[in-house]
């Protein structure tokens, strides 16, 4: 009788045995049955076998590659029992109109099982402008909450206490003014900036790769992110600083290699500038969150998940050495794709956002937002975001995926997977590590140049028809019934320049000109940012001020032409 | 008369928007169909667009906007063109709108109104057919 090591095929034998296989079993069948005419590739075009087997995952060293949750290298989760003990946090992304409105939306989610808010901010906003600035016409509360001023985050806030939930703010370039204006709304409330518990993205590197939310050129924007990883470790100890982002990555078009390895290597970079800047890894390493996105190739987001931890926990352990175990650790929160979605029989949108919401759950992801179906169209109505919601407490308590950590851990298929994710990974950091990191790289518009022909790949296959795309290309119907959508009118835009107008008008106008000039000095010398904007913020200096202070030291960014 | 040139298009990006993935698909997939495209770059206003079309001599204005600010923009780039005379350059638009805003765009003389979903080839070919042969 074998005993359970022999039994394990070694490599050369399993390789004699598939050939086996295939000459006595599978290529009589495929003969009869000729595979289907279509390129087996997963999303983001990487070939599939027909089937994987202890051959494909020799290399893969159980203790090594895979491990145990909790532990180093975290491939399997980076808590011991994961969602046996806590569920993911369901967390929607909500902003749009006024804060009076997005506030009578967060309250709505928080009464209906939501367990933690996600801030969208309007365009302007985004764009360090004031509501009433030339170029903010025509975008006001168009695709966010419209955030002028501190008087407009308390609104945004009321009624929600700010030591009891957690909030992620979805802002880059003005990422320190939003702070400051959240600690500020916080402290009015009573709440001590010690316990405020949350997330800034404050991710300005894809801001130049993918989504172009960029305000200052990269070397004084790095500045200020370091600036708030300096303040958050000593002033807002349980506030993650950064949330290094994947998400906008793949939607501006790429891979999911791609995705994975320019997000990382975002991470890196910001090690690097915090590193020069003179903190200690341990310092701020913990508080380093991520973000990713989750298409619909369920193997392929699930090991990518994998590999993402595992790389992490490698690149802080070993490239920078930190000692701090939760250091290493790849906290992540995701969305689903919103560029999987179809205008065409919109209610589908429904069914691959389970798929995607799936894929982040069987990859262990600690937050998860699910787009609702009517995105492509319009920013959701709430009938529409209770179905998203309800989505992921389906996943949670009814399919059973929830109760043991990483159930796909062992599968040939998503191990080799996994480890394939991981080399393609590492190809990239060589590239990028010779390009003498990711601020030299976008400057040459390396990454921005791979992802607009990943891109560009995709949406051809698309045409081609080697994709299938449900209700687009194949399955279409003649007639489609839209759903009703969400429409913002331009009143808003009326409403919110009377109020920062009014504002001005009401303030102390002599002690915002002061901190304003403190906020231009801070900026031409050395010193950490974070105090002098605070102290604007407080006196209801407006975004677009503070903003417009830092644009007269900094400059405005203007990318290289890449298409 | 057969035309002696190719086609020339402006993809223009106006607004605050920086969703730029369907306005360089689309520079890329009128090249590929034989026609010259020249891509704005981010955030033009209106004024910028429509004197970059001049300078650049165009057959047709594409503008990509997922912002929602296309009340906005549309009217003022079309009082643009009528200011500047150019009657005879076609002017499409690509991006989310409502419903209830296509019609106003059509009657402000925007030719063409693509929401998500649509293909590629539509857009080519919208182009190739909606471009006058003597222009």
């Amino acid at each position: 009788m074998k005993d359970e090591k022999t039994a394990v095929l070694n490599g050369a034998e399993e390789i004699t045995e598939r050939k086996r296989w295939e000459s006595e079993t599978h290529d009589p069948s495929l003969k009869k049955m000729p595979e289907r005419n279509t390129p087996f590739t997963t999303v983001s075009g990487m070939p599939i076998r027909n089937l994987y087997t202890p051959a494909d995952v020799s290399e893969i060293d159980f203790t090594n590659d895979i491990g145990w949750p909790g532990e180093y290298p975290y491939t399997r989760g980076i808590h011991p029992t994961m969602y046996r003990s806590k569920l993911w946090t369901m967390r929607q992304f909500t902003g749009f109109g006024t804060a009076a409105q997005t506030n009578e939306r967060l309250r709505y989610l928080v009464a209906n099982g939501g367990t933690g808010l996600s801030i969208a901010f309007h365009l302007p906003t985004l764009m360090g402008h004031d509501s009433d600035h030339p170029n903010s016409r025509g975008e006001v509360g168009k695709c966010g909450v419209t955030i002028d001023s501190l008087q407009d985050m308390e609104t945004l806030f009321q009624g929600i206490p700010l030591d009891h939930v957690t909030t992620s703010m979805t802002t880059n370039a003005p990422a320190a003014v939003l702070l400051s204006m959240y600690r500020a709304a916080a402290e009015k409330q009573g709440c001590n900036a010690h316990d405020l518990s949350g997330t800034i993205q404050n991710d300005i590197l894809k801001e130049y790769l993918a989504q172009k939310t960029y305000i200052y050129p990269p070397r004084p924007s790095m500045r200020l992110i370091v600036n708030t990883f300096q303040y958050c470790a000593k002033e807002m100890p349980r506030w993650n600083s950064i949330s290094i982002s994947g998400y906008h990555i793949r939607e501006a078009g790429s891979t999911a290699v791609q995705e994975l390895a320019f997000t990382l290597y975002d991470g890196i970079e910001y090690v690097r500038w915090a590193l020069e800047a003179g903190m200690d890894v341990d310092d701020f390493a913990p508080r380093l969150s991520f973000f990713f996105n989750a298409h619909n190739d369920l193997f392929e987001e699930a090991a990518k998940y994998r590999a993402a931890r595992k790389i992490w926990a490698r690149v802080m352990k070993e490239r920078f050495h930190a000692k701090n175990q939760r250091s290493w650790l790849l906290r992540f929160h995701t969305q689903t794709a919103g560029c999987s979605l179809t205008a065409q029989q919109p209610y589908n949108n429904v069914v691959r956002v389970t798929i995607q919401a799936l894929a982040a759950v069987l990859g262990g992801t600690q937050s998860l937002h699910t787009n609702s179906l009517d995105e492509t169209l319009a920013l959701p109505t709430e009938e529409a975001v209770t179905i998203s919601l309800r989505t992921q407490q389906i996943i949670a308590h009814e399919s059973g995926v929830a109760n043991t950590v990483d159930p796909l851990a062992g599968s040939y298929f998503v191990e080799r997977l996994t480890r394939d994710m991981e080399e393609g990974c590492y190809a990239y950091f060589d590239k990028l590590d010779s390009m003498g990191g990711m601020v030299n790289a976008i400057e040459r518009g390396y990454p921005q140049k791979e992802i607009a022909d990943a891109s560009y790949e995709y949406s051809r296959a698309c045409e081609r028809n080697d994709k299938v795309i449900v209700g687009v290309n194949q399955f279409t119907t003649e007639h489609e019934k839209s759903p009703d959508t969400l429409y913002i009118d331009e009143s808003i835009e009326r409403e919110q320049i009377a109020r920062v107008q009014e504002l001005r008008r009401t303030r102390d106008q002599d002690a915002v000109l002061r901190a304003l000039d403190r906020v231009r000095d801070a900026a031409r010398g050395t010193e950490n940012m974070m105090g002098p904007i605070y102290d604007a913020v407080r006196v209801y200096a407006t975004l677009g001020e503070i903003c417009d202070a830092m644009r007269d030291v900094f400059g405005e960014y203007r990318e290289p032409e890449i298409v | 008369m057969a035309r002696l040139r190719k086609i020339r298009v402006l993809v223009a990006k106006p607004g605050l928007d920086g969703h730029d993935r369907g306005a360089k698909v689309i520079v890329r997939a009128l090249r590929d169909a034989g026609m010259e495209a020249i891509y704005t770059g981010l955030r033009q206003t209106p004024e910028q667009i429509v004197q970059a079309a001049l300078q650049e001599d165009v057959d047709a204005i594409g503008v990509s906007i997922l912002s929602g600010a296309h009340n906005y923009v549309m009217p003022r780039i079309m009082e643009l063109v009528q200011e500047n005379k150019m009657d005879d350059v076609l002017v499409f638009m690509g991006g989310i709108v409502p419903d209830q805003d296509i019609s106003n765009l059509k009657n402000i003389g925007v030719k063409g109104v693509f929401l998500p979903g649509s293909s590629l080839d539509e857009i080519v070919n919208f182009v190739k057919n909606n471009i006058r042969e003597d222009a």
